[in-house]
């Protein structure tokens, strides 16, 4: 089939922040073509009348009242970020312009 | 070339529920950083987002209030992006299916009403917050505001000049004051505004390329920004020049946008259905329900404060759009003060006294009871006009009913015919001159002569008397 090429590889891998490069974008596009290929039979399916659908479970309307419930530690919070200050997470300088 | 501008506006409004949107946490602003968050928010593995009923409502509530079609079948969706204030790496949205479409607000002009269509509200969450400090290497992330419910207006190009927009906005931001749904406070960052601006030759019907301008932190911001980027554009277009399509920045100290480094490539946010929230069916009833508990909104307030107060056009609409002022009206007037006074009392020295500190009218608690108080001291000769004015600036600095401050602080008028007769005899001492002008028939003389005694004073002294007493006494002179 080959509808997935290198270039969409790179494409989506940017897209996700992954670094992938070299033999793995062909090695990756073809893997891709296959689950492609495997989920392509459902275009076999008569889905004529079929409203389409986003959900699959037989639930609408999970709501929860707006009443408060207790937050995680700020300690634990922070503690889980690859690099802190004070009560802060810390990243890699943001400009913002 | 003559150019028509074409604008449109993005506004997102944080609604004021006590939780976030899809978790418990407390969507308190102001609060320690990173303490409000929790597996959900944070995006930690495992959590499940389950709606907040309350910003629902809200939602659906603004929706009528722009008189949108609410959707019966709504769902949320995944919008992908990687920053760091976003710990998901993707942010819960609407794309195809949003609560609300198709509504409109109307601009009251001089006679003529200008619609302008709304083309969708959705409700999302909000990012956490970026902190920059200068020499930095790093910039700080606080995620309490990670997940607090937004509601975003967007509204069709259908805006002309800079001077629409920002009437579209003090116009949206007073409905949703009305709403009582956010707290429309620009400077915590709850109400917030984008716009789209494109120019086209005027007579073409297709739309020019459009740029965004974003990083607009007052109304004020949107008109500069609107007016600048208007000027680029018509100046590039009359070059022969092309517009690109891009974001840009406004700059509120050099008063410019800056194009931002133009990203590798256009946003693909790769909207897919949230798989963790199931849809949502609105009963046509329950929207009634809601629609039902509309309260009145500023169109008919004003409306009504035309009519049943006779008021101009004019004070009618600077009174409604502002709540808090509408609502210090109203009251003053409900304990019996005459409509017209009030009106001018906050029209004038309560707003002068706002924008001169750049203060929203809420913030000062002024009690509907210290306007009537007010009134009435001047309508029965306690307080003279400037006296008034001087009670009504130290009732806002100190937050004092006036009634009180005449008793504490001696601000009494003085009406005391013997003080008034030795002031007088005093200032006509001390300007000779100008009494003898008087004498000869020049009355500024004797407004001269009035304003002296008023000062020697200190603004105290019953004007209209003392007037009376000058007259008398350069005529005795005289004769």
């Amino acid at each position: 089939m080959g509808v997935v090429t290198p270039e969409i590889v790179k494409h989506v891998a940017h897209l996700a922040r992954m670094r992938v490069e070299g033999e793995a974008l062909t090695q990756l596009a073809a893997q891709l073509d296959e689950i492609l290929d495997y989920v392509r039979k459902l275009q076999a399916v008569a889905t004529d009348g079929i409203e389409p659908t986003s959900h699959v479970l037989p639930l609408t309307n999970v709501q929860r009242p707006d009443a408060p419930r207790p937050s995680l530690d700020p300690g634990t919070v922070v503690a889980l970020a690859p690099a802190r200050s004070g009560p802060f997470l810390s990243v890699p300088k943001v400009l913002e312009a | 070339m003559t150019c028509e501008i074409i604008i449109g506006l993005e506004v997102h409004v944080q609604l004021r529920t006590n939780t976030k949107l899809f978790c418990g946490c407390a969507a308190r602003f102001g609060a320690p950083p990173n303490s409000q968050t929790c597996p959900v928010c944070l995006g930690l593995p495992g959590a499940l987002p389950v709606l907040n009923e309350q910003a629902l409502a809200w939602g659906i509530r603004v929706g009528l209030a722009l008189d949108c079609t609410v959707a019966p079948l709504m769902k949320f969706d995944r919008k992908h992006y990687f920053y760091p204030d976003l710990p998901k790496n993707f942010q819960i949205s609407q794309y195809d299916r949003p609560l609300a479409s198709n509504g409109h607000v109307d601009l009251e002009g001089e006679g003529a009403t200008k619609r302008i269509r709304i083309r969708r509200v959705h409700l999302e969450e909000d990012a956490g917050k970026l902190l920059h400090e200068t020499g930095q290497p790093v910039s700080f992330v606080d995620m309490n505001r990670t997940g607090v419910p937004l509601l975003e207006i967007v509204s069709e190009p259908d805006l002309r000049t800079s001077e629409d927009a920002y009437q579209y906005l003090v116009e949206l931001k007073a409905l949703l004051q009305y709403l009582d749904v956010s707290t429309c406070n620009m400077e915590e960052g709850s109400l917030r505004c984008d716009t789209n601006i494109s120019l086209r030759p005027a007579g073409q019907e297709t739309l020019g390329v459009k740029v965004e301008v974003k990083n607009l932190n007052s109304f004020r911001a949107v008109k500069q920004a609107l007016e600048f980027e208007a000027g680029r554009q018509g100046a590039l277009l009359s070059r022969g020049e092309r517009i690109l399509q891009e974001t840009r920045l406004w700059n509120a100290h050099s008063l410019q946008t800056d194009s931002m480094r133009s990203k590798e490539e256009a946003a693909d946010y790769r909207y897919f259905p949230e798989p963790d929230l199931v849809p949502f069916t609105i009963e046509a009833a329950a929207v009634e329900q809601i629609r039902r508990k509309l309260p009145e909104l500023p169109a008919q307030r004003r409306l009504r404060y035309q009519q049943t107060y006779q008021l101009s056009a004019y004070d009618a609409q600077v009174l409604v759009q502002q709540r808090a002022l509408a609502e210090l009206f109203e009251g003053a007037v409900r304990l019996g003060a005459k409509p017209k006074p009030v009106a001018n009392w906050i029209m004038g020295g309560f707003m002068a006294y706002l924008n001169a500190k750049r203060l929203e009218p809420e913030s000062l608690q002024v009690q509907p009871e210290w306007v009537v108080h007010l009134i009435e001291l001047v309508d029965g000769g306690t307080l003279s006009g400037t006296m008034a004015k001087e009670v009504f600036l130290a009732m806002l600095e100190r937050r004092v009913d006036p009634a009180e401050l005449v008793r504490e602080g001696g601000l009494r008028q003085i009406s005391d015919a013997q003080t008034l007769e030795r002031i007088a005899h005093e200032v006509l001492e001390q300007h000779p001159k100008s009494a003898e002008d008087y004498a000869k028939g020049k009355a500024n003389a004797l407004m001269f002569l009035v304003g002296q005694a008023m000062k020697r004073s200190s603004g105290k002294a019953n004007p209209q008397q003392m007037t009376e007493i000058l007259k008398r006494k350069v005529g005795e002179k005289r004769a």
